[in-house]
């Protein structure tokens, strides 16, 4: 019997799945029951999204209709805006699942004269509410009445009025609001919203945008507190959490060829752990890929999938090289076991480059997964945000039992024990490759800085590409 | 004063003889006010709308009265979020005004009616 202190059994409430992958992890489950949650953010930080998001999966995956009330856009508007993510809101409308009411505020058109109340507003959500016998609201963004209504004081009472409206009759609310100057929202609606807070943000670095989530407050319940990426794709919005994952993953004992038998001989006699990290490191031309080569061989010979993301040329290319030093990749590709994912490093940003990452990962389902050249993402990205984003990847593949390799490209000037992204740490197992010049003659030779778990070689040893591969010459062990 | 009901709706127009309702002149002002239920302000805005149409519009005007809770629906036509709107329907373009209508001097400004007018 383990028990969370903060299961949410415990404190009395319940939640409301989003359905959003990752934000129910963060939430410990999503977003308080019968309550509101602000979401707030600047222009074109999701928002709307996200609010889109939780009525489509109510609606969809939980059996909960939903109302969305929007402000700044028409019906039209918002179903083509959320189109892109595969949700069909006039489907959704006519199975009766979802009521869309666009709200238009027109500041020119309204003349005020004496008092009144938004008892309008309150009759159309009522009925919205009945005719779909929603759980769930959108109100998206209500705070632009301010800018359409001139009486602030009755706006605030009203709105005052409607969020205690909407918590007596158990409504789940999403309230989105534009980010304010060094508050959460332009109107200081957290004052009136304030089970839960939702904060998105989008950061624009070197002309490659992330987006980032984070839970600001959410009365009553654990959530995890960190700024979270978050992405936008064909599959919809997806938050990566990072800690969350954890360090609860098995550890296999099992032991999985490096395709070289000499190498497999310096880690203990039987190559990497099933599961664990690999780090190659080494100059330009050292081998690298061809040792990653072998490992894909190695695994497509065991009848395993190998996923391969390539940044820096092409998989034809890639194949054509190792087959000149004995190594045929063909076969496995035309057999569906390899399988190349290329792409250039500058096409996307790093959030990006991680969501395909994950998405390939959980289509094909392999068994080994490398990627060469992970120095190639600092192109767009900051050593920081590329560990990160590595430490991200690794946590992933190991939940998912995959074992990882990573080649590290070491400027020429450098020490061998120097990684450019600093990910050595991150890593299980960490193999130098180096290129000496001794006697007119380029001489390569391999170490293992470190290997987690085994007993490994502490040599450096010579190795040379040849006809039939890498060998190392001066034996294993 | 209200002369007949559609509906839920209360219609009530100047008087008018029988014969002169196809005439041009008639209905100048197609006027809606919606209200939810029988508050104060609701009614406060009714008494002063017919005030101000009696002295302003006279022969000229056409007050329809929209309970909201008794047609909840009809709140989205007329994107009506404020109670008590008045809905200047005729001549367009269409004008709203919001609240009890106890200032005549904006009312008019409202529904574009120049005060000398009557």
């Amino acid at each position: 019997m383990q028990h969370s202190p903060f299961t949410p059994a415990r404190q009395g409430f319940r939640k409301a799945a989003t359905g959003i992958q990752g934000l129910d992890e963060i939430t410990n489950g999503g977003l308080p029951q019968g309550r509101a949650t602000l979401v707030c953010g600047g222009a074109g930080s999701g928002k709307t999204l996200l609010a889109a998001s939780f009525l489509v999966n109510g609606a969809r995956l939980y059996g909960e209709p939903g109302v969305f009330m929007t402000f700044e856009e028409n019906g039209d508007e918002i179903a083509s805006d959320v189109a892109s993510l595969g949700f069909d809101l006039p489907a959704l409308v006519d199975e009766g699942k979802l009521f869309i009411d666009y709200v238009r505020v027109e500041r020119s058109e309204i003349e005020e004269t004496g008092e009144y109340d938004l008892e309008g507003l309150f009759v159309r959500l009522d009925h919205a509410i009945r005719s779909t016998g929603a759980k769930r609201i959108v109100l998206d963004t209500i705070e632009s009445l301010f800018s359409g209504l001139n009486n602030a004081n009755i706006l605030r009472a009203e709105l005052r009025r409607l969020f205690r409206w909407l918590k007596d009759k158990g409504m789940t609310a999403v309230i989105t609001a534009e980010r304010g100057e060094g508050t959460l929202t332009r109107q200081g609606l957290e004052e009136y919203v304030s089970d839960a807070v939702i904060l998105l943000d989008q950061r624009v670095t070197e002309q490659v945008s992330t987006r980032r989530l984070r839970v600001v407050k959410y009365r009553g319940s654990h959530h995890g507190t960190n700024e979270y990426p978050f992405l936008i794709n064909r599959d919809g919005l997806s938050v990566l959490p990072v800690t969350s994952l954890g360090l609860e993953h098995d550890a296999s004992d099992e032991r999985i060829s490096s395709g070289v038998r000499e190498l497999d001989q310096m880690l203990g006699g039987d190559g990497y752990f099933r599961g664990s990290t690999v780090l190659l490191s080494g100059t330009a031309g050292t081998g690298k890929t061809s040792l990653a080569a072998h490992f894909a061989e190695a695994a497509c010979r065991r009848g395993e999938r190998v996923l391969y993301f390539l940044f820096e040329e092409s998989p034809n290319q890639l194949v054509r090289n190792m087959r000149s030093i004995g190594i045929d990749l063909k076969p496995w590709v035309d057999t569906g076991l390899l399988k190349f994912s290329a792409q250039r490093p500058s096409r996307a940003g790093l959030e990006t480059h991680l969501a395909s990452i994950y998405q390939a990962v959980r289509d094909f389902r392999p068994s080994v997964t490398i990627v060469d050249a992970v120095t190639n993402l600092l192109t767009v990205g900051t050593q920081h945000d590329v560990r990160a984003m590595l430490m991200r990847v690794i946590d992933f593949l190991k939940v998912s039992g995959v074992t990882g390799l990573f080649s590290s490209l070491t400027a020429a000037d450098s020490s061998y024990e120097e990684t450019q992204t600093g990910i050595s740490s991150l890593m299980d197992t960490w193999i130098a490759m180096t290129i000496d010049e001794i006697e007119r003659e380029r001489r390569r030779s391999i170490r293992i800085l470190k290997s987690r778990g085994m007993a490994h070689s502490n040599h450096v040893h010579s190795f040379a590409l040849t006809d039939h591969g890498l060998r190392i010459t001066d034996g294993g062990g | 004063m209200c002369i007949r009901s559609r509906s839920r709706t209360t219609v009530c127009e100047s008087p008018t003889e029988e014969d002169d309702i196809m005439s041009s002149s008639q209905d100048d002002f197609v006027l809606r006010l919606y209200v939810a239920g029988q508050t104060p302000k609701c009614l406060r805005a009714f008494t002063n709308l017919k005030r101000i149409c009696e002295e302003y519009l006279t022969n000229r005007y056409r007050i329809e009265m929209i309970d909201l809770l008794l047609d909840p629906g009809l709140a989205r036509g007329d994107q009506i979020l404020a109670v008590p709107t008045l809905v200047r329907r005729m001549p367009e373009p269409v004008k709203k005004i919001i609240g009890d209508l106890s200032n005549t001097q904006r009312v008019l400004a409202g529904l574009e009616v120049s005060a000398g007018a009557a």
